[in-house]
């Protein structure tokens, strides 16, 4: 049994998969895309994998073929459910595996964010993570009719949504903190629940919020859950490595993969974050088949029935699995730390990855072979962090 | 012919954050581990009643400028439990109070689709409304409302969610593989909405939940929330849990449907409901006020004079004489955010009688705490309690309880085993589920289904 290996291994939930036609493919389950037993069935199936985490997509607009407006087709699929409440939903169904749903941080309360991610920590067992995302898509302001985005070019906005979702993930992460681990004291003499010393007000001032705490919710059983970031350029790149414990990232091959990594880890390192503080994976999409040509034959006749080539921020794989195990060990010894497969179809991609992907990484001595129990911080090698409002806490002790 | 009994319906309602709740007690268990929330929807469930109810709180409470230390303290995020908990329930409703004020329509309404898919049709949501400053500082949206605005802000809000949950009205998704088609409607989910309060457009991302749109809970007293309630609400969460309060709270309301096109049984009305089962009535008097002397310890007796006295109490003694000093008047800063004390319109009127009732029964000031504390709503045996439920639907004081236990999580285990076999018996109670969701279990018809325009 091996339960230590190097690499990090995710797959991204997306409705019916990445391939904007996989709703059609014959294995497909479109009709079920609202039905919670798909998403149960979904993770359990990549809970048997031995992966890490699985991530949910979300959004607060409705599916759109267009970056900045609604559209109108009829074709593709629509609909979604709330991330953090799916993966609710499937934790007390599930043991090991980490969840970690998407939050777009622009237009929604740090403070309800913060307590439903530590209640996802509790009712997984400490298994709960969150993928911050910011959104300057017109539509979703418009669902919130708070912000319009006056002038100023793309860069200026992203640097304003950015410099938010920064100050987000302070906030969130100072919430988790707000109460130390033992400031329940149950304390019948004196008739005191908890220790009011050890509740902390955030006090938190900022540009778009002010928060003052401390949470309504007890500190989770991670501590801080795992916060994660899908960047692909500089701007992200440096948030992430200041705020996120896992940066997904987009390389195209192995080259770029390591110059990537090291852009991050400056940023990392200028922040005064250890290496071991964030692990790096890049996302991938893939189309699998047991053979080449039969991988192919699928991405061909997705891409028929959607009218063009699928495109993508990510790479493109299309083959087999042990093909894919090939790649993945190439970008691993450039110093990618793990990967989140975002599959083409839904549930096949992700059979394939199960069955055959994982057996082979397993053969290469790459991946696990059973879950060691823990949470999921655990399992990415992290230790339950000190809490920054206690005093005197390992992380800040200092030698005179 | 003989009359059909009128049936009860029934709530388990998480032990709440208030003195009501006895954490102290060798039986208390977790307020914030998922097991705890397990045992109780499960037990609720068990016994068939209709639904679980968790209520929400979006600041610690303070008083005297303290985090309130006496009370459980802390809480989970209502939507994640209530999502968690539709996996491990299969019929029973799940209910959550949402407040209205620090939240957007939107992303409600999405919360609440989702959760009715996710529990195939068992959502509900008790709205309610704050407009204090004091929550406002955990929250971007921080200015808070002039009374007078609340329900009107409150109302809109809630017709806003309305409409976004009837831009999909529940058959767009044909998802037919061979011909392409997904969706029938290029517009499923379009929508514009724009008062006073929201201004708001686009394209509503979660198709039509089971029900259409959660049980609508309200919990107003007001006149203004009583014609709110009536108008839009499916049940009432009220505090009426008395005889003859509850009859007439019941007839008033009941009577209000009429104007809006409704019939009384499409608002369910339901008390909060505490209660004390013992093997004898005797014994169970006996048990009901040792419960109250826990949930009313000296230092809480003390925190609740000060909540009519607004200001610091601290050097008095619980088991001394009231206080000399007079309540202090205006604005009530004690316990800021505290819907008790803004309640309390006469202070200086309690005072008194408090203090007339003190010296005639020569009471201290923890024993007066107690003495007008409230009684249980329900003390005495399983048989003795079945009759009297029975008796307060019949006679039309309600139309059900929302059961509060004072032990978490175990409070609810004896009822459900002593109980409700004989409400069962009584034939005022479901023995299986009839319905799938908890419209059905309430008795409430199914919405309409929204045509496009």
């Amino acid at each position: 049994m091996n339960t230590d290996t190097p690499l990090h291994l995710a797959v991204a939930l997306d409705g019916a998969g990445w391939h904007p036609a996989a709703w059609r493919e014959a294995s497909a389950r479109p009709a079920d895309l609202l039905d919670p037993a798909y998403w149960v069935e979904l993770v359990t199936t990549a809970e048997a994998g031995r992966l890490d985490f699985v991530t949910l997509e979300d959004s607060l607009a409705l599916q759109s073929s267009r970056n900045n407006t609604h559209d109108s087709r009829t074709d593709l699929v629509r609909g979604r459910l709330d991330a953090v409440m799916v993966a609710a939903r499937v934790a007390p169904l599930t043991g090991h595996i980490g969840l970690i749903p998407s939050v777009t941080v622009t237009h929604t309360e740090p403070f309800h964010t913060s307590k439903a991610i530590a209640t996802l920590d509790y009712v997984s067992l400490g298994r709960a993570g969150v993928r911050v995302q910011v959104s300057g898509r017109p539509q979703e302001a418009a669902h919130f009719g708070r912000r319009q985005w006056e002038g100023g070019g793309a860069e200026e906005m992203a640097a304003e949504l950015f410099s938010e979702a920064a100050d987000y993930v302070e906030v969130i992460r100072r919430l988790w903190d707000s109460w130390e681990d033992d400031a329940e004291i149950r304390d019948v003499a004196s008739g005191r629940f908890v220790d009011r010393e050890k509740l902390h007000y955030i006090e938190f001032r900022g540009r778009w919020f002010n928060v003052k705490g401390p949470s309504i919710t007890p500190r989770p059983p991670q501590g801080q859950p795992v916060v994660t970031a899908l960047a692909h350029s500089s701007l992200p790149y440096l948030f992430g490595a200041e705020q996120a414990d896992i940066v997904l990232v987009t390389p195209t091959d192995p080259a770029g993969a390591a110059a990537i990594i090291r852009e991050v880890r400056g940023y990392q390192h200028q922040a005064g974050r250890p290496d071991s503080e964030v692990v790096i994976m890049a996302d991938l999409v893939v189309f699998l088949g047991a053979t080449q040509e039969e991988a192919e034959d699928r991405k061909a006749s997705l891409d028929a029935m959607f009218g063009h080539p699928y495109r993508s921020d990510a790479a493109i794989f299309t083959g087999t699995a042990p093909a894919l195990a090939e790649l993945m060990s190439e970008w691993n010894a450039a110093g990618v730390q793990g990967f989140r497969l975002r599959p083409a179809g839904l549930p096949l991609d992700l059979e394939f990855i199960v069955s055959e992907l994982v057996p082979e990484l397993q053969r290469r001595s790459l991946f696990r072979t059973a879950y060691r129990s823990g949470t999921l911080r655990d399992r990415m090698g992290w230790p339950r962090p000190s809490n920054r409002y206690t005093v005197g806490a390992p992380a800040k002790q200092e030698t005179a | 012919m003989r009359e059909a009994t009128r049936q009860i319906h029934l709530a388990a309602h998480f032990p709440g954050v208030n003195n009501t709740t006895v954490w102290s007690d060798p039986a208390g268990g977790s307020h914030i581990e998922f097991s705890s929330f397990v045992h109780l929807a499960q037990t609720a469930e068990r016994a068939k009643f209709d639904f679980f109810f968790l209520a929400e709180g979006l600041r610690l409470r303070e008083q005297g400028g303290q985090i309130y230390d006496l009370d459980v303290v802390g809480r989970p995020d209502t939507f994640t439990v209530l999502s968690a908990l539709a996996a491990v329930t299969e019929h029973l409703g799940l209910a959550g109070t949402i407040n209205s004020t620090f939240n957007e329509p939107y992303e409600v309404a999405r919360q609440f689709a989702t959760l009715d898919h996710l529990s195939g049709g068992r959502a509900a949501w008790n709205v309610v409304t704050s407009w204090d400053a004091f929550t406002g500082e955990n929250f971007r949206r921080a200015g808070f409302l002039a009374q007078e605005d609340r329900y009107r802000r409150a109302n809109q809000f809630m017709l806003t969610t309305w409409e976004l949950f009837d831009s999909w009205r529940g058959d767009e998704i044909e998802a037919e593989a061979g011909s392409g088609v997904f969706l029938t409607d290029p517009e499923a989910g379009a929508f514009a909405h724009r008062d006073d309060q929201f201004d708001i457009h686009g394209r509503f991302n979660v198709p039509r939940g089971p029900q259409g749109r959660p049980v609508i809970f309200q919990a107003g007293d007001s006149e203004e929330g009583r014609e709110f309630a009536a108008a839009t609400a499916d049940a009432i969460f009220t505090r009426h849990s008395g005889y003859s309060g509850g009859k007439a709270f019941y007839a008033d309301i009941k009577a209000r449907l009429a104007k809006y096109g409704r019939r009384p049984d499409q608002l369910v009305v339901l008390p909060a409901a505490t209660f004390v089962l013992g093997d004898t009535d005797a014994e169970a008097e006996e048990m009901s006020k040792h419960v109250r002397a826990q949930q009313v310890s000296g230092a809480t007796a003390i925190k609740l004079l000060e909540q009519v006295w607004n200001r610091d109490l601290s050097d008095y003694d619980p088991d001394g004489p009231l206080p000399d000093v007079e309540p202090a008047v205006g604005e009530a800063t004690i316990a800021p955010g505290r819907a008790s004390v803004r309640m309390n319109k006469d202070p200086l009127g309690t005072a008194r009688q408090w203090r007339e009732m003190a010296e005639a029964k020569g009471l201290t000031i923890r024993q007066l705490m107690i003495e007008t504390s409230a009684r249980q709503s329900f003390v005495g045996s399983a048989a003795t309690m079945a009759e009297k439920m029975e008796r307060f639907v019949h006679d039309e004081v309600c139309d059900g309880f929302i059961l509060v236990p004072h032990i978490t999580p175990g409070g609810l285990d004896r009822f459900a085993d002593e109980v409700v076999p004989l409400l069962q018996e009584r034939g005022a109670f479901r023995t299986e589920y009839n319905g799938a969701t908890l419209r059905e279990h309430l008795g409430l018809g199914p919405l309409p289904v929204p045509t496009r325009s």
